[in-house]
């Protein structure tokens, strides 16, 4: 077959090839003359063939064939289920079954359960909202009762919404009635958007209920001392602690610790106010995507969740436990007690969100009217 | 040489060029070079162990090494397909070659979360035909090979895009003399077309090498963002980040941009290296 050839830089020929010489020039004959060159092909196959080979080597990278399992989370997990993660695999091999693979995914809780609707094969779900869990059950992945199979409505933990502010709490910032004064900037993002923003709300809602105010009026106020309404809870850290905006961040109470932890605690410091809400991020095993070798395992990982050793691990990863038998005091120390309104309160997610989120409920009507 | 050429060619005077010309500087440095500057200063604000320590973290590893399985997997593929829509289109005459045209392009015009989308409806657990690879154990979105999909969709125009021009400008009449003189198609291809495209061919393939690396909305709708198994780089940055751990989400940050900086200098190495070869391929 034909043969090009680059002669001199610029200049290529063709010709059928007659000798190859040993460095991997060939020589063709034109017909008339010989020449010598690097063929361009050459170039092609050495780099297709280490294409290749590369290839070959990256997938066939050692693949461990265990018992695996899936944990689709949330956001701010991550620390607290590589630590329980290390914990089950030890204490199941201790029960004498094969070391256990499992693999964890984060994201939104939002779009994380929008992913297992649409075939993202969790075996358990550990999200920040049990209406996000219901959606995945209204689809028929698992039982509609599924917030009674374990204790404490499936929440093995819980967590709420307390105060970042600047180091030293230069505007002596105490309770949800400090936020309304003169001069005071709020982060929060919109509750239309964000699911901890709604968390926000509820739990100034909440206060102002308990202390004799009229509820609306004084969630009205709060909005007008908000300068910015980010779109999620990430996005509110961003513009609190990078943009240096406002004089307080509402925050969960878990990853304002996280926040502190990896921002830095000589610059912000946590208040926990009077009333604030309790919230109940829960698990559950989708029955759909569990094969029967794998339900023990599954429901073995959500109960070890309620072991005291398990919840050593809640209390040092910031969220409140049940059970502090084993947990290090100084961590159960960092959480006070305070006065906690449930969503039952306020007659559910399903009612809240109708009242409260709605498009034309009292959001809008308070917002809007600005 | 050229450059005096050109100096006398130009009729504004010296201060409105090195305005011009400083204003060109000014936006590059802000718009590249300081947020190029900012990840590389984030990724170590800790020092450099603490960021390659964060690097050699398992987790890491596996998304650098599934970005270039993805890479390696989607751009000869991409390759192939450009070259063969190409040639089709400029060395061929048939009905529906605009519509063709315009097909290439729709990546650059649709949104890549629009692209992911689709290809989870379409293969996803809840349509019919997904429901049946699911079944048969080959599942395809959030997965290896829906992230697959998703790259070659975004990367599909850069090959195609780059090839077409330099061959609609070399015609049609080397491939109709090697014809003449009996090469097969494949020998006309091999000897004659391949060589005369081997520059836009390379420049499209690392075009979309880079891209294909760095593809984020398409991928994080397929992605299932399972850790070690599903998450490329960028939205392993994106978990990192989200998770508060700034300064390993900027050295993975970092490691892209320098595969993207690695990129651009192999392109101007060839290109400095082959500068005569290039300047005789246009001329063609």
């Amino acid at each position: 077959m034909l043969t090009t050839i680059i002669l001199a830089g610029t200049v290529t020929a063709q010709g059928d090839k007659v000798a190859e010489r040993p460095d991997g020039r060939v020589t063709i004959s034109t017909g008339a003359r010989h020449l010598t060159g690097w063929p361009v092909l050459r170039h092609l196959r050495t780099g297709v063939a280490a294409l290749v080979l590369g290839l070959a080597s990256l997938v066939a990278a050692p693949q461990a064939e265990a018992e695996a399992l899936l944990n689709v989370s949330y956001d701010p997990t991550r620390e607290l289920y590589a630590e329980i993660d290390a914990a089950f695999a030890t204490w199941w091999e201790a029960q004498g079954n094969p070391k256990p693979e499992i693999q964890a995914s984060h994201g939104g809780s939002g779009s994380q359960a929008r992913a297992v609707i649409e075939g993202l094969n969790a075996q358990v779900v550990t999200l920040a909202l049990a209406a996000d869990i219901d959606k995945i059950a209204k689809e028929g992945k698992l039982a509609k009762d599924w917030q009674s199979k374990l204790p404490h409505n499936s929440s093995p933990y819980t967590s709420t919404i307390v105060f970042l502010v600047r180091e030293g709490n230069p505007k002596g910032i105490k309770d949800w009635g400090d936020l309304v004064a003169d001069g005071v900037e709020v982060i929060t993002p919109n509750p239309k958007t964000s699911g901890g923003a709604r968390w926000n709300y509820l739990a100034a809602w909440a206060w102002a209920q308990k202390n004799g105010q009229d509820p609306q009026e004084f969630v009205k106020a709060l909005y007008t001392h908000v300068p910015v309404l980010d779109k999620g809870a990430r996005d509110s850290t961003t513009t609190f602690t990078q943009r240096e905006i406002g004089d307080v961040l509402l925050a969960w109470e878990n990853e304002a610790y996280l926040a502190l932890k990896e921002l830095g605690d000589d610059q912000y410091d946590i208040v926990v106010p009077s009333v604030s809400i309790l919230a109940e991020p829960p698990v559950a095993v989708v029955d759909a995507n569990v094969t029967p070798e794998q339900r023990p395992l599954a429901e073995a990982y959500l109960n070890f969740l309620y072991t005291p050793e398990a919840q050593a691990i809640i209390f040092k990863n910031f969220y409140r436990g049940w059970d502090t038998s084993k947990a290090d005091p100084a961590d159960v120390a960092r959480f006070p007690q305070l006065d906690l309104a449930t969503i039952a309160d306020f007659g559910g997610w399903a009612q809240a969100q109708k009242t409260h989120f709605a498009d034309g409920g009292i959001f809008d009507q308070i917002y809007t009217a600005q | 040489m050229s450059d005096t050429v050109i100096s006398h060619v130009t009729s504004e005077p010296r201060p409105v060029r090195a305005a011009l010309i400083g204003f060109a500087v000014l936006a590059m440095a802000l718009l590249v070079g300081a947020p190029l500057i900012t990840v590389f200063a984030e990724a170590l604000t800790d020092g450099l162990p603490v960021a390659l320590e964060s690097l050699s973290h398992p987790e890491a590893v596996d998304a650098i090494r599934l970005t270039l399985i993805v890479a390696a997997v989607s751009v000869p593929l991409n390759a192939i397909f450009g070259i063969a829509a190409a040639w089709t289109i400029t060395k061929f005459q048939f009905k529906g070659k605009a519509l063709l045209l315009t097909l290439i392009d729709i990546p650059f015009s649709v949104s890549p979360v629009v692209a992911g989308l689709c290809i989870v409806l379409t293969f996803g657990a809840n349509s019919a035909f997904g429901g049946w690879l699911v079944a048969n154990g080959f599942p395809v979105v959030f997965a290896l090979p829906g992230i697959i999909l998703a790259s070659m969709f975004v990367t599909f125009p850069f090959v195609a895009r780059e090839i077409i021009p330099v061959m609609i400008e070399q015609g049609r009449s080397e491939e109709e003399a090697a014809l003449t003189l009996g090469a097969s198609g494949w020998r006309v291809f091999f000897t004659v077309t391949l060589p005369n495209i081997r520059w836009a061919l390379l420049y499209g393939v690392l075009l979309c090498n880079a891209r294909a690396m760095g593809e984020f909305g398409a991928v994080a709708v397929v992605s299932g963002k399972i850790r070690g198994l599903t998450a490329t780089m960028p939205i392993s940055i994106e978990m990192l980040y989200n998770e508060y751990q700034s300064v390993a989400a900027f050295s993975m940050a970092a490691v892209l941009a320098l595969l993207a900086l690695v990129t651009l200098a192999l392109k101007t190495l060839l290109e400095w290296r082959y500068a005569s070869q290039l300047a005789a391929n246009r001329r063609h």
